[in-house]
């Protein structure tokens, strides 16, 4: 890389780690969504009971 | 006096403004924008590693620019985007409209953060400096403050239409941010380099460089619908978890 190495690598990385650094805090997001939505609705399944 | 029954049209693309049906539509095309998100992607690092020719003057460091210049031109298309569909949830007081502008801008966020951060990565062998306060980087900079503050503003107001309404109203004024940006280079001294690209005359970019580039950014754009799709997705569960589509949906259900 004629001495560029550092720099194009790291700006590279610094692309695939942010972005795959996002899919995975986006999963985790629509996962804790799911399971409050399901505790809501035992909520409302115990309060009609 | 009995009124016609309006009937439903046909092709009604208006059905995806119901909550439900845009949830389930997303979810079938998360999987293709992905693909081709990774597809066009590795295409295009192959043309920008292997096809085009190292730079006369910079060398190898200038294959920055296939992931630089696309960050760049995302973070502003986002924030576009963005700030049209807030201010369509604010004028015809659609739900949906301003949930996706919700969903996008994380993503917007980051493009503008991967945009200064690869171009402060060039800028340090390129410039000898990693940053300077030249009118398109600290431009770009307010970029990234706006969709900060537009986060920012909306998950500091509990109710979540007029949070909707605030922070459209602080995309909509950060919209004069975007032609700044564009034209900083010509209105400015600038130690960014000027156009490569222009509608009116040739580009001044080696062929094989210019596809390398628009072709990692047709990748970057169908990564950003992918990713806005999916949180779109989790805003959808998060604000409607009382609804009783979501909760047939959670429930294994069929919906009533």
């Amino acid at each position: 890389m004629g001495g560029a190495g550092r720099y194009v690598w790291g700006a590279y990385g610094a692309v695939a780690l942010a972005l795959g650094a996002e899919i995975l805090m986006l999963r985790a997001r629509t996962r804790r969504a799911r399971d409050l939505a399901r505790r809501s609705s035992d909520w409302s399944k115990k309060e009609v009971q | 006096m009995q009124t016609e029954a309006i009937r439903p049209l046909r092709f009604g693309f208006h059905r995806f403004a119901a909550p439900s049906e845009f949830y389930r539509l997303a979810g079938r095309l998360i999987p293709w924008f992905g693909t081709l998100a990774a597809a066009l992607a590795a295409f295009a690092l192959y043309l920008g590693f292997f096809v085009a020719p190292t730079d006369f003057q910079q060398g190898e460091v200038y294959r920055i620019i296939f992931i630089h210049v696309p960050a760049a031109w995302m973070a502003m298309f986002i924030y576009a985007v963005m700030a049209f569909w807030a201010g369509f949830g604010m004028a015809f007081n659609t739900r949906m409209s301003s949930m996706w502008a919700c969903a996008m801008a994380p993503t917007g966020a980051l493009m503008a953060f991967l945009a200064l951060w690869t171009g402060a990565l060039w800028g340090r062998p390129a410039w000898g400096a990693y940053w300077a306060w030249d009118a398109r980087m600290t431009s770009t900079l307010i970029l990234l403050f706006l969709y900060v503050g537009f986060m920012a503003l909306h998950a500091a107001i509990d109710e979540p239409r007029r949070a909707d309404r605030a922070a459209g109203v602080l995309a909509l004024v950060g919209v004069v941010n975007l032609p700044i940006i564009y034209f900083s280079v010509q209105w400015w001294n600038s130690l960014h380099q000027g156009a490569s690209i222009s509608l009116t005359r040739a580009p001044t970019m080696a062929a094989t460089m210019l596809e390398a580039m628009f072709v990692m950014m047709f990748a970057f754009w169908m990564y950003s619908i992918a990713a806005s799709l999916a949180r779109a997705r989790a805003i959808l569960l998060e604000r409607e978890k009382r609804s009783s589509w979501v909760q047939a949906l959670v429930s294994g259900e069929p919906e009533h």
